[in-house]
Protein backbone atom coordinates (compact mmCIF):
# COMPACT_ATOMS: atom_id res chain seq x y z
CA UNK A 1 0.00 0.00 0.00
CA UNK A 2 1.38 3.23 -1.57
CA UNK A 3 -0.37 6.67 -0.99
CA UNK A 4 -0.25 9.41 -3.02
CA UNK A 5 0.38 12.64 -1.29
CA UNK A 6 -1.12 15.43 -3.43
CA UNK A 7 2.05 17.04 -2.52
CA UNK A 8 5.10 14.68 -2.42
CA UNK A 9 3.71 12.49 -5.05
CA UNK A 10 3.51 8.91 -4.37
CA UNK A 11 5.35 7.54 -0.95
CA UNK A 12 5.60 4.65 1.49
CA UNK A 13 3.22 3.70 3.89
CA UNK A 14 5.66 4.09 6.76
CA UNK A 15 5.97 7.51 5.84
CA UNK A 16 2.59 8.63 7.33
CA UNK A 17 0.39 8.28 10.69
CA UNK A 18 -3.45 7.03 10.47
CA UNK A 19 -5.69 9.47 12.62
CA UNK A 20 -8.90 6.64 12.01
CA UNK A 21 -12.66 7.42 10.42
CA UNK A 22 -12.92 11.22 9.12
CA UNK A 23 -16.20 11.05 8.88
CA UNK A 24 -16.89 11.85 12.86
CA UNK A 25 -17.18 15.42 13.36
CA UNK A 26 -17.10 16.82 17.09
CA UNK A 27 -20.65 17.95 17.96
CA UNK A 28 -21.97 21.27 19.28
CA UNK A 29 -21.25 21.14 22.88
CA UNK A 30 -24.19 23.43 23.72
CA UNK A 31 -26.23 21.10 21.63
CA UNK A 32 -29.19 19.36 24.24
CA UNK A 33 -27.99 16.18 23.73
CA UNK A 34 -24.18 17.02 23.40
CA UNK A 35 -23.39 13.98 25.81
CA UNK A 36 -24.63 11.32 24.06
CA UNK A 37 -23.26 13.24 20.55
CA UNK A 38 -19.94 13.07 22.21
CA UNK A 39 -20.22 9.82 23.06
CA UNK A 40 -21.05 8.53 19.89
CA UNK A 41 -18.02 11.09 18.30
CA UNK A 42 -15.47 9.59 20.53
CA UNK A 43 -15.82 5.73 20.79
CA UNK A 44 -18.51 4.46 17.95
CA UNK A 45 -17.47 3.96 14.48
CA UNK A 46 -19.15 2.70 11.06
CA UNK A 47 -16.18 0.23 10.54
CA UNK A 48 -17.42 -0.68 6.95
CA UNK A 49 -15.46 -3.28 5.09
CA UNK A 50 -16.04 -1.57 1.83
CA UNK A 51 -14.97 2.11 1.25
CA UNK A 52 -13.58 4.36 3.91
CA UNK A 53 -13.13 8.15 4.49
CA UNK A 54 -10.20 8.39 7.10
CA UNK A 55 -7.15 10.74 8.13
CA UNK A 56 -3.75 10.41 7.38
CA UNK A 57 -0.72 12.35 8.61
CA UNK A 58 2.42 12.82 6.38
CA UNK A 59 4.64 12.88 9.37
CA UNK A 60 8.12 11.81 7.29
CA UNK A 61 6.76 14.38 4.95
CA UNK A 62 5.57 17.64 4.23
CA UNK A 63 3.36 17.21 7.45
CA UNK A 64 0.18 17.70 5.86
CA UNK A 65 -3.33 16.09 7.36
CA UNK A 66 -4.80 14.40 4.44
CA UNK A 67 -8.45 12.38 3.56
CA UNK A 68 -7.84 9.41 2.10
CA UNK A 69 -10.59 7.43 0.29
CA UNK A 70 -9.69 3.79 0.65
CA UNK A 71 -11.01 0.09 0.39
CA UNK A 72 -10.37 -1.72 3.46
CA UNK A 73 -11.93 -4.53 1.97
CA UNK A 74 -8.86 -4.27 -0.67
CA UNK A 75 -6.59 -1.70 0.24
CA UNK A 76 -7.11 0.25 -2.92
CA UNK A 77 -6.93 4.36 -2.44
CA UNK A 78 -9.47 5.63 -4.70
CA UNK A 79 -8.78 9.49 -3.63
CA UNK A 80 -6.17 11.51 -1.75
CA UNK A 81 -7.46 15.16 -0.64
CA UNK A 82 -5.73 17.71 1.73
CA UNK A 83 -7.93 17.95 4.64
CA UNK A 84 -8.15 21.60 4.42
CA UNK A 85 -9.37 21.28 1.52
CA UNK A 86 -12.18 18.88 2.58
CA UNK A 87 -12.58 21.48 5.83
CA UNK A 88 -12.75 24.12 3.78
CA UNK A 89 -15.19 23.13 1.29
CA UNK A 90 -17.55 22.40 4.79
CA UNK A 91 -19.30 19.56 2.63
CA UNK A 92 -20.75 17.60 4.97
CA UNK A 93 -19.38 14.03 5.79
CA UNK A 94 -22.08 11.77 5.71
CA UNK A 95 -21.79 9.54 9.19
CA UNK A 96 -21.92 5.97 6.71
CA UNK A 97 -18.44 7.14 5.31
CA UNK A 98 -17.79 7.58 1.49
CA UNK B 1 -23.63 -41.42 15.29
CA UNK B 2 -21.30 -39.68 18.00
CA UNK B 3 -17.49 -39.53 17.56
CA UNK B 4 -15.55 -41.75 19.60
CA UNK B 5 -14.41 -41.40 22.62
CA UNK B 6 -10.69 -41.18 22.70
CA UNK B 7 -8.31 -43.28 24.99
CA UNK B 8 -5.52 -45.53 25.05
CA UNK B 9 -7.56 -48.06 23.98
CA UNK B 10 -9.56 -46.48 21.29
CA UNK B 11 -5.96 -46.20 19.61
CA UNK B 12 -5.09 -49.50 20.40
CA UNK B 13 -8.53 -50.43 19.00
CA UNK B 14 -7.85 -48.85 15.67
CA UNK B 15 -4.08 -49.50 15.22
CA UNK B 16 -5.52 -53.27 15.31
CA UNK B 17 -8.06 -52.79 12.23
CA UNK B 18 -6.40 -49.97 10.33
CA UNK B 19 -8.08 -47.22 11.53
CA UNK B 20 -10.94 -48.23 9.48
CA UNK B 21 -13.37 -46.74 12.38
CA UNK B 22 -12.83 -43.81 12.78
CA UNK B 23 -15.66 -41.42 12.00
CA UNK B 24 -16.04 -37.78 11.70
CA UNK B 25 -15.46 -35.97 14.58
CA UNK B 26 -18.59 -34.18 14.36
CA UNK B 27 -21.53 -33.84 12.11
CA UNK B 28 -22.02 -32.13 9.36
CA UNK B 29 -25.48 -30.20 10.45
CA UNK B 30 -28.39 -29.15 8.33
CA UNK B 31 -30.05 -25.98 9.66
CA UNK B 32 -33.78 -26.92 11.21
CA UNK B 33 -36.39 -24.37 11.41
CA UNK B 34 -35.76 -23.58 14.71
CA UNK B 35 -33.56 -23.67 17.66
CA UNK B 36 -33.43 -22.22 21.42
CA UNK B 37 -29.93 -20.62 20.99
CA UNK B 38 -28.39 -19.55 17.50
CA UNK B 39 -24.78 -18.94 17.92
CA UNK B 40 -23.24 -16.67 14.96
CA UNK B 41 -19.90 -17.86 14.14
CA UNK B 42 -17.96 -20.82 14.38
CA UNK B 43 -14.78 -19.89 15.55
CA UNK B 44 -13.05 -20.55 18.89
CA UNK B 45 -15.32 -18.34 21.15
CA UNK B 46 -18.85 -19.33 19.52
CA UNK B 47 -18.24 -23.39 19.77
CA UNK B 48 -16.69 -22.70 23.51
CA UNK B 49 -20.28 -20.78 23.80
CA UNK B 50 -22.20 -23.23 22.26
CA UNK B 51 -20.21 -25.79 24.06
CA UNK B 52 -20.77 -24.42 27.40
CA UNK B 53 -24.13 -24.09 27.00
CA UNK B 54 -25.29 -27.47 26.05
CA UNK B 55 -23.13 -29.12 29.02
CA UNK B 56 -23.88 -26.54 32.12
CA UNK B 57 -27.30 -24.84 31.16
CA UNK B 58 -28.99 -27.54 29.30
CA UNK B 59 -31.31 -28.86 27.33
CA UNK B 60 -31.08 -26.65 24.91
CA UNK B 61 -31.57 -27.05 21.42
CA UNK B 62 -28.34 -24.83 20.02
CA UNK B 63 -27.29 -24.29 16.44
CA UNK B 64 -23.94 -22.32 15.48
CA UNK B 65 -23.64 -21.02 11.89
CA UNK B 66 -20.65 -20.13 10.50
CA UNK B 67 -20.31 -18.27 6.98
CA UNK B 68 -17.05 -20.27 5.99
CA UNK B 69 -16.11 -23.37 8.21
CA UNK B 70 -14.88 -23.38 11.51
CA UNK B 71 -11.79 -22.77 12.50
CA UNK B 72 -11.26 -20.69 9.16
CA UNK B 73 -10.68 -17.70 11.19
CA UNK B 74 -8.53 -15.72 14.24
CA UNK B 75 -9.22 -19.23 16.22
CA UNK B 76 -6.26 -20.62 13.35
CA UNK B 77 -4.61 -17.39 12.88
CA UNK B 78 -3.04 -16.68 15.99
CA UNK B 79 0.43 -17.30 17.51
CA UNK B 80 -1.53 -19.84 20.25
CA UNK B 81 0.04 -17.88 23.74
CA UNK B 82 -1.94 -18.37 26.86
CA UNK B 83 -1.63 -16.45 29.64
CA UNK B 84 -3.34 -14.28 32.55
CA UNK B 85 -0.82 -11.71 33.20
CA UNK B 86 -3.16 -8.75 33.19
CA UNK B 87 -3.34 -5.64 35.53
CA UNK B 88 -6.42 -4.53 35.71
CA UNK B 89 -9.30 -6.02 38.22
CA UNK B 90 -12.14 -6.00 35.92
CA UNK B 91 -9.41 -8.39 33.61
CA UNK B 92 -7.31 -10.43 36.20
CA UNK B 93 -10.44 -12.82 37.28
CA UNK B 94 -11.68 -13.46 33.66
CA UNK B 95 -8.34 -14.61 32.22
CA UNK B 96 -7.13 -16.73 34.91
CA UNK B 97 -10.64 -18.10 34.61
CA UNK B 98 -9.66 -18.76 30.85
CA UNK B 99 -6.51 -19.87 32.09
CA UNK B 100 -8.03 -22.79 34.78
CA UNK B 101 -10.15 -23.30 31.92
CA UNK B 102 -7.10 -24.39 30.07
CA UNK B 103 -5.60 -26.16 32.17
CA UNK B 104 -8.67 -28.86 32.64
CA UNK B 105 -9.60 -28.25 28.56
CA UNK B 106 -8.09 -31.65 27.49
CA UNK B 107 -10.04 -34.28 29.67
CA UNK B 108 -13.15 -31.89 30.04
CA UNK B 109 -13.37 -32.11 26.02
CA UNK B 110 -11.48 -35.78 25.79
CA UNK B 111 -9.35 -33.74 23.12
CA UNK B 112 -6.09 -33.10 22.44
CA UNK B 113 -5.44 -29.46 22.25
CA UNK B 114 -1.45 -29.69 23.05
CA UNK B 115 -2.03 -27.79 26.33
CA UNK B 116 1.60 -26.65 27.18
CA UNK B 117 2.44 -24.27 29.83
CA UNK B 118 6.18 -23.70 29.39
CA UNK B 119 5.70 -20.22 30.76
CA UNK B 120 5.85 -16.46 29.27
CA UNK B 121 8.18 -14.05 29.65
CA UNK B 122 8.07 -10.60 29.44
CA UNK B 123 11.11 -8.62 29.38
CA UNK B 124 12.07 -5.25 30.45
CA UNK B 125 14.91 -3.23 29.51
CA UNK B 126 14.92 0.18 31.56
CA UNK B 127 14.17 0.86 35.54
CA UNK B 128 10.91 2.07 35.20
CA UNK B 129 9.84 -0.77 33.18
CA UNK B 130 11.27 -3.11 35.47
CA UNK B 131 8.63 -0.97 38.17
CA UNK B 132 5.69 -1.13 35.80
CA UNK B 133 6.22 -4.91 35.72
CA UNK B 134 6.63 -5.06 39.31
CA UNK B 135 2.76 -3.54 39.91
CA UNK B 136 1.49 -5.65 37.38
CA UNK B 137 3.10 -8.96 39.22
CA UNK B 138 1.76 -7.54 42.18
CA UNK B 139 -1.36 -6.61 40.97
CA UNK B 140 -1.76 -10.46 39.73
CA UNK B 141 -0.39 -11.46 43.12
CA UNK B 142 -3.21 -10.11 44.91
CA UNK B 143 -5.76 -12.14 42.79
CA UNK B 144 -3.90 -15.26 43.64
CA UNK B 145 -2.56 -15.49 40.19
CA UNK B 146 1.57 -16.17 40.25
CA UNK B 147 4.29 -14.19 39.11
CA UNK B 148 7.84 -13.65 39.48
CA UNK B 149 9.89 -10.54 38.69
CA UNK B 150 13.71 -12.03 37.30
CA UNK B 151 16.66 -10.13 37.23
CA UNK B 152 19.02 -10.51 34.36
CA UNK B 153 21.15 -13.15 36.11
CA UNK B 154 17.91 -15.36 36.13
CA UNK B 155 16.64 -14.55 32.33
CA UNK B 156 20.25 -15.57 31.32
CA UNK B 157 19.86 -18.77 32.80
CA UNK B 158 16.69 -19.34 30.98
CA UNK B 159 17.21 -18.00 27.43
CA UNK B 160 21.19 -17.29 27.41
CA UNK B 161 21.18 -16.26 23.80
CA UNK B 162 19.31 -13.17 23.95
CA UNK B 163 20.99 -9.82 23.32
CA UNK B 164 21.73 -8.69 27.22
CA UNK B 165 23.62 -5.93 26.60
CA UNK B 166 22.33 -4.05 23.50
CA UNK B 167 23.25 -0.83 23.64
CA UNK B 168 19.80 1.10 23.49
CA UNK B 169 17.93 -1.65 24.57
CA UNK B 170 19.81 -3.56 26.97
CA UNK B 171 17.85 -6.66 28.60
CA UNK B 172 17.60 -6.21 32.70
CA UNK B 173 15.33 -9.03 33.51
CA UNK B 174 11.58 -9.95 32.97
CA UNK B 175 8.23 -10.86 34.40
CA UNK B 176 7.70 -14.95 34.00
CA UNK B 177 4.27 -16.18 34.74
CA UNK B 178 4.76 -19.61 34.10
CA UNK B 179 1.57 -21.16 34.22
CA UNK B 180 1.13 -19.47 30.66
CA UNK B 181 2.25 -20.81 27.21
CA UNK B 182 0.81 -22.05 24.16
CA UNK B 183 -2.09 -24.27 22.91
CA UNK B 184 -2.26 -25.88 19.60
CA UNK B 185 -4.97 -23.09 18.38
CA UNK B 186 -6.79 -25.60 15.40
CA UNK B 187 -7.27 -28.09 18.07
CA UNK B 188 -9.10 -25.77 20.28
CA UNK B 189 -11.85 -25.38 17.51
CA UNK B 190 -11.50 -29.04 16.41
CA UNK B 191 -12.08 -29.69 20.45
CA UNK B 192 -14.43 -27.13 20.86
CA UNK B 193 -16.37 -28.30 17.59
CA UNK B 194 -16.51 -32.13 18.91
CA UNK B 195 -17.44 -31.57 22.35
CA UNK B 196 -20.39 -29.31 21.71
CA UNK B 197 -21.87 -32.03 18.62
CA UNK B 198 -21.37 -34.78 21.30
CA UNK B 199 -23.72 -32.79 23.37
CA UNK B 200 -26.32 -32.23 20.84
CA UNK B 201 -25.34 -28.80 18.75
CA UNK B 202 -25.96 -28.60 15.23
CA UNK B 203 -22.97 -26.95 13.27
CA UNK B 204 -23.79 -25.19 10.48
CA UNK B 205 -20.74 -24.40 8.34
CA UNK B 206 -21.02 -22.22 4.79
CA UNK B 207 -23.97 -21.04 6.70
CA UNK B 208 -24.11 -16.86 6.07
CA UNK B 209 -26.00 -14.42 8.36
CA UNK B 210 -27.68 -12.17 5.79
CA UNK B 211 -30.13 -10.23 8.64
CA UNK B 212 -31.94 -10.85 11.89
CA UNK B 213 -35.86 -11.19 11.83
CA UNK B 214 -37.02 -8.75 14.71
CA UNK B 215 -40.76 -7.94 15.95
CA UNK B 216 -41.70 -5.45 18.27
CA UNK B 217 -37.46 -4.80 19.47
CA UNK B 218 -36.67 -8.61 20.16
CA UNK B 219 -34.99 -11.11 17.74
CA UNK B 220 -37.29 -13.64 16.40
CA UNK B 221 -35.06 -15.17 13.68
CA UNK B 222 -32.11 -14.96 11.87
CA UNK B 223 -31.70 -15.19 8.32
CA UNK B 224 -28.99 -16.99 6.73
CA UNK B 225 -27.68 -18.16 3.47
CA UNK B 226 -29.70 -21.82 3.91
CA UNK B 227 -33.03 -20.21 5.07
CA UNK B 228 -34.36 -18.87 7.74
CA UNK B 229 -34.05 -20.14 10.90
CA UNK B 230 -36.34 -19.23 14.17
CA UNK B 231 -35.04 -18.75 18.05
CA UNK B 232 -35.67 -15.94 20.36
CA UNK B 233 -31.85 -16.09 21.89
CA UNK B 234 -28.99 -15.15 19.11
CA UNK B 235 -25.28 -15.22 20.47
CA UNK B 236 -23.05 -12.89 18.15
CA UNK B 237 -19.23 -13.82 18.07
CA UNK B 238 -18.28 -12.80 14.94
CA UNK B 239 -14.34 -11.26 16.00
CA UNK B 240 -13.70 -8.86 12.77
CA UNK B 241 -16.94 -8.97 11.36
CA UNK B 242 -18.60 -7.55 14.41
CA UNK B 243 -19.51 -4.27 13.02
CA UNK B 244 -21.03 -5.84 9.85
CA UNK B 245 -23.05 -8.32 11.69
CA UNK B 246 -24.02 -5.61 14.04
CA UNK B 247 -25.21 -3.23 11.71
CA UNK B 248 -27.81 -5.89 10.78
CA UNK B 249 -29.37 -5.51 13.75
CA UNK B 250 -28.99 -1.34 13.63
CA UNK B 251 -26.17 -1.20 16.03
CA UNK B 252 -23.25 0.73 15.98
CA UNK B 253 -20.59 -0.43 17.97
CA UNK B 254 -17.72 0.86 19.74
CA UNK B 255 -15.03 -0.91 17.61
CA UNK B 256 -12.71 -0.61 14.48
CA UNK B 257 -11.68 -3.91 12.22
CA UNK B 258 -7.99 -3.91 12.41
CA UNK B 259 -5.32 -6.73 10.48
CA UNK B 260 -2.86 -8.03 12.69
CA UNK B 261 0.20 -9.84 11.35
CA UNK B 262 2.00 -13.36 12.16
CA UNK B 263 5.02 -15.27 11.11
CA UNK B 264 6.08 -18.64 10.99
CA UNK B 265 9.95 -19.87 10.21
CA UNK B 266 11.28 -22.61 8.90
CA UNK B 267 11.51 -25.76 11.06
CA UNK B 268 14.54 -25.52 13.41
CA UNK B 269 16.09 -27.34 16.43
CA UNK B 270 14.42 -27.10 19.84
CA UNK B 271 15.70 -23.49 20.41
CA UNK B 272 13.15 -21.49 22.70
CA UNK B 273 11.32 -23.36 24.77
CA UNK B 274 8.78 -20.63 26.37
CA UNK B 275 6.97 -17.69 25.12
CA UNK B 276 9.56 -14.71 24.84
CA UNK B 277 8.33 -10.80 24.62
CA UNK B 278 10.35 -7.67 23.88
CA UNK B 279 9.80 -5.38 26.00
CA UNK B 280 10.81 -2.13 24.10
CA UNK B 281 8.94 -2.72 20.90
CA UNK B 282 6.75 -4.97 20.02
CA UNK B 283 7.86 -8.62 19.54
CA UNK B 284 6.49 -11.88 21.04
CA UNK B 285 8.20 -15.36 20.13
CA UNK B 286 7.87 -18.96 20.62
CA UNK B 287 9.00 -22.29 18.98
CA UNK B 288 5.75 -24.52 18.18
CA UNK B 289 6.07 -28.51 18.49
CA UNK B 290 7.48 -28.82 14.72
CA UNK B 291 10.08 -26.59 15.40
CA UNK B 292 9.23 -23.41 13.44
CA UNK B 293 9.90 -20.26 15.29
CA UNK B 294 5.95 -18.60 15.74
CA UNK B 295 6.47 -14.72 16.16
CA UNK B 296 4.32 -11.37 15.83
CA UNK B 297 3.94 -7.97 16.89
CA UNK B 298 2.20 -4.75 16.47
CA UNK B 299 -1.16 -4.17 14.06
CA UNK B 300 -0.84 -2.68 10.91
CA UNK B 301 -2.56 0.35 12.31
CA UNK B 302 -5.12 0.95 9.75
CA UNK B 303 -8.61 0.09 9.28
CA UNK B 304 -8.95 -3.21 7.26
CA UNK B 305 -10.77 -6.25 6.80
CA UNK B 306 -8.48 -7.74 3.83
CA UNK B 307 -6.77 -10.66 6.06
CA UNK B 308 -3.37 -9.69 4.62
CA UNK B 309 -1.15 -7.11 5.65
CA UNK B 310 1.57 -4.97 4.62
CA UNK B 311 5.51 -4.82 4.43
CA UNK B 312 6.54 -1.57 6.78
CA UNK B 313 4.92 -4.07 9.73
CA UNK B 314 6.51 -7.05 8.49
CA UNK B 315 9.85 -5.21 8.57
CA UNK B 316 9.05 -4.08 11.91
CA UNK B 317 8.76 -6.97 13.60
CA UNK B 318 11.80 -8.74 12.11
CA UNK B 319 13.84 -5.49 12.96
CA UNK B 320 12.68 -6.21 16.73
CA UNK B 321 13.15 -9.79 16.90
CA UNK B 322 16.57 -9.26 15.34
CA UNK B 323 17.32 -6.34 18.25
CA UNK B 324 16.23 -9.39 20.76
CA UNK B 325 17.80 -12.32 19.19
CA UNK B 326 20.55 -11.75 16.65
CA UNK B 327 20.83 -15.34 16.20
CA UNK B 328 17.79 -15.53 14.41
CA UNK B 329 18.72 -13.50 11.17
CA UNK B 330 19.41 -16.71 9.50
CA UNK B 331 16.48 -18.23 10.02
CA UNK B 332 14.06 -18.68 6.68
CA UNK B 333 10.51 -16.79 6.86
CA UNK B 334 8.24 -19.74 5.62
CA UNK B 335 4.89 -17.96 5.80
CA UNK B 336 3.11 -14.67 7.06
CA UNK B 337 -0.84 -14.22 7.05
CA UNK B 338 -2.91 -11.43 8.29
CA UNK B 339 -6.26 -11.80 10.72
CA UNK B 340 -9.02 -9.13 11.13
CA UNK B 341 -9.40 -8.01 15.28
CA UNK B 342 -11.97 -6.82 16.29
CA UNK B 343 -10.15 -3.47 18.23
CA UNK B 344 -12.35 -2.04 20.58
CA UNK B 345 -12.24 1.55 21.67
CA UNK B 346 -10.20 0.68 25.33
CA UNK B 347 -8.58 -2.82 24.58
CA UNK B 348 -11.20 -4.67 26.46
CA UNK B 349 -13.89 -6.77 24.98
CA UNK B 350 -17.32 -6.67 25.60
CA UNK B 351 -19.77 -9.74 26.86
CA UNK B 352 -22.81 -7.84 27.10
CA UNK B 353 -26.61 -8.17 26.03
CA UNK B 354 -27.71 -5.23 23.32
CA UNK B 355 -30.51 -3.11 22.97
CA UNK B 356 -32.05 -6.00 20.19
CA UNK B 357 -34.12 -8.11 23.08
CA UNK B 358 -32.65 -11.40 22.88
CA UNK B 359 -29.00 -10.14 20.97
CA UNK B 360 -26.37 -11.12 22.78
CA UNK B 361 -23.16 -9.74 21.75
CA UNK B 362 -19.61 -11.38 22.21
CA UNK B 363 -16.58 -8.86 20.49
CA UNK B 364 -13.89 -6.60 21.19
CA UNK B 365 -11.34 -9.02 21.95
CA UNK B 366 -8.50 -6.86 19.86
CA UNK B 367 -5.43 -9.21 19.08
CA UNK B 368 -6.22 -11.63 22.91
CA UNK B 369 -8.75 -13.19 21.84
CA UNK B 370 -7.28 -16.71 21.76
CA UNK B 371 -6.04 -16.69 25.60
CA UNK B 372 -9.92 -16.06 26.59
CA UNK B 373 -11.30 -18.46 24.54
CA UNK B 374 -12.50 -20.65 27.19
CA UNK B 375 -13.75 -17.99 29.49
CA UNK B 376 -14.93 -16.19 26.76
CA UNK B 377 -17.32 -19.19 26.09
CA UNK B 378 -18.33 -20.27 29.71
CA UNK B 379 -19.05 -16.09 30.39
CA UNK B 380 -21.04 -15.74 27.07
CA UNK B 381 -23.45 -19.11 27.84
CA UNK B 382 -23.84 -17.64 31.30
CA UNK B 383 -25.54 -14.25 30.15
CA UNK B 384 -27.24 -15.62 27.19
CA UNK B 385 -28.92 -18.44 29.32
CA UNK B 386 -29.12 -16.82 32.52
CA UNK B 387 -29.59 -12.77 31.03
CA UNK B 388 -27.09 -11.96 33.60
CA UNK B 389 -23.06 -11.26 33.45
CA UNK B 390 -21.04 -14.04 34.86
CA UNK B 391 -19.24 -12.31 37.87
CA UNK B 392 -16.05 -12.11 36.85
CA UNK B 393 -17.44 -10.87 33.17
CA UNK B 394 -19.25 -8.36 34.81
CA UNK B 395 -17.25 -4.94 33.93
CA UNK B 396 -17.25 -6.11 29.85
CA UNK B 397 -20.43 -4.35 29.44
CA UNK B 398 -21.23 -2.41 26.17
CA UNK B 399 -22.43 0.89 27.66
CA UNK B 400 -18.82 1.52 29.66
CA UNK B 401 -18.08 3.94 27.58
CA UNK B 402 -20.67 6.17 28.46
CA UNK B 403 -20.38 5.54 31.77
CA UNK B 404 -16.54 6.28 32.19
CA UNK B 405 -16.01 2.52 33.18
CA UNK B 406 -13.40 1.88 30.27
CA UNK B 407 -10.78 -0.39 30.96
CA UNK B 408 -7.72 0.42 29.60
CA UNK B 409 -4.82 -1.68 30.42
CA UNK B 410 -2.31 0.65 28.70
CA UNK B 411 -4.33 3.72 29.33
CA UNK B 412 -3.99 4.66 25.44
CA UNK B 413 -7.33 6.39 25.14
CA UNK B 414 -10.19 5.41 22.62
CA UNK B 415 -7.36 4.89 19.80
CA UNK B 416 -8.19 1.09 18.76
CA UNK B 417 -4.89 1.37 16.48
CA UNK B 418 -2.69 1.69 19.81
CA UNK B 419 -4.18 -0.92 21.81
Amino acid sequence: MRIACPHCGERSLDEFLYSGDATVRRPDFASPTAMDEFIAYTFERTNPAGPHRELWYHAAGCHAWLVVTRNVATHAISSVEPARDVALAGKPETKDGA
Amino acid sequence: MPSTHYSIFSVLREALRGHTGWGPAWRDAEPKAEYDVVIVGGGGHGLATAYYLAKHYGPLSIAVVEKGWIGGGNVGRNTTIVRSNYLLPGNIPFYELSMKLWEGLEQDLNYNAMVSQRGVLNLYHSDAQRDAYARRGNAMRLHSVHADLLDQAAVRRMVPFLDFENARFPVQGGLLQRRGGTVRHDAVAWGYARGADRLGVDIIQNCEVKGFRREGGRVTGVETSRGTIGTKKIGMAVAGSSSRVAAMADLRLPIESHVLQAFVSESIKPFIDGVVTFGAGHFYISQSDKGGLVFGGDLDGYNSYAQRGNLPVVEDVLEGGMALMPRIGRVRLLRHWGGIMDMSMDGSPIIDTTPVEGLYLNAGWCYGGFKATPASGYCFAHLIARDEPHPVARAYRLDRFATGHAIDEKGMGPQPNLH
